[in-house]
């Protein structure tokens, strides 16, 4: 395992060398634009260590078979190396036609692993083991004919704000783990990391003024408070009698809240160091949130509230993921 | 990566199949336990996968046990059986710790390499073809091991029957190239190691003759040589004596060889009477040195020299087939019997077979002359005596207990017992094994002697004429000689079906085909591929530019397969509008490069308004196709393609 390790290792050092060095080679490295189509120019083919090994086995036998002037021992051997080469071909194949159409990167709290979904067009063709890496995370996936391909990743995330999407691989050896064809893509992808909470809830401050608690009826009518339905939006937020009475999706916006205001201040935490105010003003956040207590946010500079609602909710941790 | 259990099964599958092709070679307890091993093994990862694979505890005894079995068994670990056995016994002990995709992908490289091992034992073109069976599970191993990305669980069937499919095409393709690359390679003029001989094919004619000896050739129906005429025509099946050894010293038991030292033709003259017959030998490989000759060969084969007998032998067994061209003359005179060689032809074992001897030179008094005492015996033998493949025991004196007690055999019985009579009798006489008779295959126009023709006869020495050959079998059995072995055979009666015998010859032929243009492809075969494009006799440059020719051809074809785009659908809609504008722009209204559908529609209308009902709806479909859908259905893009096809833009003539 460690001697595996090592190679891993050397491997990967290897690699980054020849990216500074050879910038033939890693000509990709640019940022491009959407969509992305895998065609000849950008897919390369190379034999793997088994495909190397069984090749000196087909050499093996082939000497053996001239040698003992053994013609269908020959022919067996012609035979295996033609498949072995073809193998080549349809490996290409499998990538060659793919198309990049869109990435999707939902937010997510740092340490939590980011829902990354990578839309594919694959054409006419049946392409089995298509296999997509973006730094440690891989995943296999198949395309059907016709069929737009979601291939969904999970990268891990560490740090609050603008995650870059590294290079996205894009490689296969189908079928018969003889070659390896890949290709890079490198979208310009942004992911918002938010910051990861503080796991100890500490109580939310006081609010100044005290006022009654009262629930402000929605605005308007009962269809005042429902909006159409968009994706990603909770499934316990749909109003489904609404919806089979309107013959579509609709979604009960959260009801707005008047009582308890929190406020969270930056600068009402001088005891803590910056990235533990943080965890803990996004952790109020999330509380607040919770609490359907509306709250304001308020970082030197900005200012954001009161409100409530996951658009308010979505702002404020941007606003923490980016200070 | 651990295997799964469809992974595992496909490696266990490899496995078998490379032990079961090296069966026919094996003993048989040492195959059986390979088997065991394996359905050991399968029975284990399939009942208790937690198990892994089994501790070393079991597993190094049997890895030490192998060469100790071979050793025991061959007394010897080098060689090919030795080496076969172990090759495989490593390939079944590699399955038994094969735990994850490294191992599997192991079997499948080392398993390649065992399936070749079986074709240096055999080469025809069934066990190629099982071994082309064969390649099939190592094919769906490796493309088992490598993840599909179909998340659905499928049903094992369908997921083999598509992976089938694959590999069936896969190596369909692979035909062409490999067969280019067969044709191309240069074969090697000297070997780089040396090879042992490789025992192969059956036993064949010995070079001797004793009780019940060829017993097993008549039951084996396989071919061992075939010959092509090049002229004249065929022999009469009653000439169709295929001699392979002489045979001259009897010890009471058995009949063997004497000497055979060169021809020497000018002590030896043979003088043809009548036409000679040339014709071309295939042999099949076998493990004895014979060639087979029609009497007598008139002159030496290129390669191999007639002997004093007559007879022509290669240097060492013929472990490939062999082809070589031979005349013979059919009708001939010779001289030069010298005093050792007749004192030879007359010698028989002191205290054997009294009676017969007594008989011998009872005829020797009673008629003198050679012809008349052949005759005596040839009488004799017709009168009472009758053909059987299951002839009783002989005892000590075997010729008197045959001649005078159990009167029933087949031809090593008359051709021995002849033999005696005469040498008793003063007549100098030998005897011949080799082939009698040989199927005339009409299809393919060429003549196969199988085994099953085994036969034994003898050569009397007349002073006048040579060595005469006289059969002493034909004489209590004609039919035998008529029919040829097909006569005698009860157990191979089926033949008699008219088309199982087409049957017969149809895979002959593609035997014989298999074996000239497969097996016996070698460089000088090659040397005259190009003869099709007049190059009589390539050298290797010419070779050299063909195959690269070839190859640029196959890589340009499969370059081209791969890049080749699909047409989608979308593309239909867009082709069936072009066609639409052309169709437009023949009759004079060619669409202007700026124009999109609509203005190209409203110019239309207002040039030939009586248009609007045949143009207005294909451009609305077309614009709602192309614009107004983001994912164009299949059968809305073939129906508007068929639509435009069918336009009838008749109203666009004329004014």
């Amino acid at each position: 395992m460690s001697i595996a390790g090592t190679l891993n290792a050397s491997w990967l050092r290897l690699q980054g060398w020849a990216e500074r060095r050879l910038p033939a080679l890693t000509r990709l490295r640019a940022k491009e634009a959407l969509p992305i189509r895998l065609e000849r120019r950008r897919i390369y083919v190379v034999p793997t260590g088994f495909g190397l090994v069984f090749a000196a086995m087909l050499l093996v036998m082939s000497v053996g078979a001239l040698n003992y002037y053994n013609n269908p021992a020959l022919l067996l051997t012609a035979v295996l190396g033609s498949v072995s080469v073809l193998s080549m071909l349809v490996a290409f194949r499998t990538l060659d036609g793919v198309c990049l159409e869109r990435v999707q990167a939902d937010a997510c709290h740092a340490g939590e692993p980011l829902p990354l979904e990578l839309g594919f067009a694959a054409g006419s063709r049946l392409r089995n083991g298509l296999r997509v890496k973006i730094g440690s995370v891989a995943a296999v996936f198949a395309a059907l004919p016709g069929e737009p391909l979601r291939a969904t990743l999970a990268l891990p995330t560490e740090r609050r704000g603008l995650l870059a999407v590294p290079r996205i691989c894009v490689w296969t050896r189908w079928p018969y783990g003889l070659f390896r064809a890949w290709s890079w893509l490198n979208p310009p992808i942004e992911a918002l990391v938010y910051p990861r909470p503080e796991t100890e809830a500490v109580p939310l401050p006081q609010s100044g003024q005290e006022t009654q608690r009262s629930v402000v009826q929605p605005q308007g009518e009962d269809f005042g408070a429902l909006r159409e339905y968009r994706a990603r939006d909770p499934r316990r937020a749909i109003a489904w009698k609404a919806s089979a009475r309107h013959d579509r999706l609709l979604v009960r916006e959260p009801e707005s809240l008047i009582g308890e205001d929190y406020v969270l201040d930056f600068d009402a935490l001088p005891a803590l160091d910056l990235e533990a105010r943080i965890a803990r003003l996004t952790r109020w956040v999330l509380m607040a949130e919770e609490r359907r207590a509306p709250y304001t946010l308020v970082l030197p500079g900005q200012r954001l509230g009161p409100d409530l609602g996951s658009a308010h909710r979505q702002r404020c941790l941007r606003a923490l993921a980016l200070f | 990566m651990r295997l799964d259990s469809r992974q595992f099964d496909l490696a266990a599958l490899t496995v078998l199949c490379a032990v079961l092709l090296h069966a026919t070679h094996f003993p048989l307890w040492l195959s059986l336990a390979m088997i065991g091993l394996i359905a050991a093994r399968w029975l284990q990862r399939r009942r208790r996968p937690d198990w892994g694979k089994p501790p070393a505890l079991l597993r190094l005894p049997l890895t030490l046990a192998l060469p100790v079995v071979v050793w025991l068994q061959y007394g010897n670990i080098f060689g090919l059986d030795p080496g076969s056995v172990f090759a495989v016994g490593m390939l079944v002990l590699k399955l038994g710790e094969t735990e994850n995709v490294r191992d599997a992908r192991a079997v499948a490289t080392f398993a390649s390499f065992v399936l070749m091992a079986a074709l240096l034992f055999e080469q025809d073109m069934l066990t190629t073809l099982y071994v082309g069976l064969g390649v099939i599970p190592l094919l769906l191993l490796l493309r088992a091991l490598e993840p599909d990305g179909s998340d659905a669980a499928q049903p094992a069937a369908r997921v083999l029957l598509r992976d089938s499919r694959g590999v069936l095409l896969n190596l369909l393709a692979a035909v062409p190239l490999a067969a280019l690359v067969f044709l191309f390679l240069p074969r090697l003029t000297a070997p780089l190691w040396a090879t042992q001989s490789v025992p192969q094919g059956k036993s064949g004619l010995g070079d001797s003759m004793s009780p019940g000896g060829m017993k097993d050739l008549f039951l084996d129906d396989q071919p061992a040589f075939r010959v092509s005429f090049v002229a004249p025509a065929p022999p009469p099946a009653a000439q169709r004596y295929w001699r392979a050894v002489v045979l001259w010293r009897y010890d009471g038991l058995t009949w063997a060889r004497a000497g055979g030292g060169p021809l020497d033709p000018t002590r030896q003259e043979l003088r043809a009477q009548g036409p000679e017959v040339i014709y071309e030998i295939t042999q099949e490989p076998g493990r004895q040195r014979w060639l087979f000759a029609l009497d007598l060969p008139v002159a030496d084969a290129p390669g191999y020299a007639r002997d004093e007998d007559f007879t022509l032998a290669a240097a060492r067994p013929v472990d490939k087939p062999l082809r070589y061209t031979l005349r013979s003359a059919p009708r001939y005179t010779l001289t030069g019997l010298d005093s050792q060689q007749r004192q030879r032809a007359l010698r028989l074992p002191d205290g054997f077979n009294p009676r017969a001897v007594a008989l011998g030179r009872e005829w020797a008094q009673q008629y003198g002359d050679p012809q008349r005492i052949v005759q005596a015996a040839l009488d004799m033998i017709r009168a009472d005596f009758h053909y059987t493949l299951s002839a009783p025991e002989l005892g000590r004196n075997a010729m008197d207990d045959f001649l005078f007690e159990t009167r029933a055999g087949f031809c090593e019985h008359f051709a021995s017992a002849f033999a005696v009579l005469m040498r008793a009798a003063g007549v100098p006489t030998r005897v011949v094994i080799g082939y009698q008779g040989g199927y005339w295959n009409e299809t393919g126009d060429y003549m196969v002697v199988r085994q099953s023709d085994a036969h034994a006869w003898n050569e009397v020495w007349f002073d006048d004429r040579g060595w005469v050959r006289v059969d002493p079998t034909a004489a209590v059995r004609p039919d035998r000689i008529e029919l040829g072995s097909g006569a005698n055979a009860a157990f191979n009666r089926w033949y008699g079906s008219e088309w199982l015998l087409a049957l017969r010859n149809r895979w002959d032929i593609a035997n014989r085909l298999w074996t000239q243009l497969v097996v016996q492809f070698d460089e000088i075969s090659q040397r005259g591929l190009l003869r099709g494009v007049g190059i009589e006799k390539a050298d290797w440059r010419d070779l050299g530019i063909a195959f690269a020719l070839g190859m640029g051809l196959f890589a340009a074809l499969g370059l081209w397969w791969a890049v080749r785009r699909e047409r989608g659908d979308a593309d239909v809609v867009d082709r069936a509008y072009a066609r639409l504008c052309t169709r437009l722009g023949r009759l004079g209204f060619a669409r202007a490069p700026s124009e999109g559908p609509a203005d190209y529609l409203r110019r239309l209308l207002q040039q030939r308004p009586q248009a609007r009902e045949s143009l207005e709806p294909l451009f609305a479909r077309y614009l709602q196709l192309r614009y107004a859908q983001s994912e164009i259905a299949d059968a809305a893009a073939r129906d508007f393609a068929r639509a435009v096809r069918r336009a009838d833009l008749a109203a666009l003539h004329g004014t």
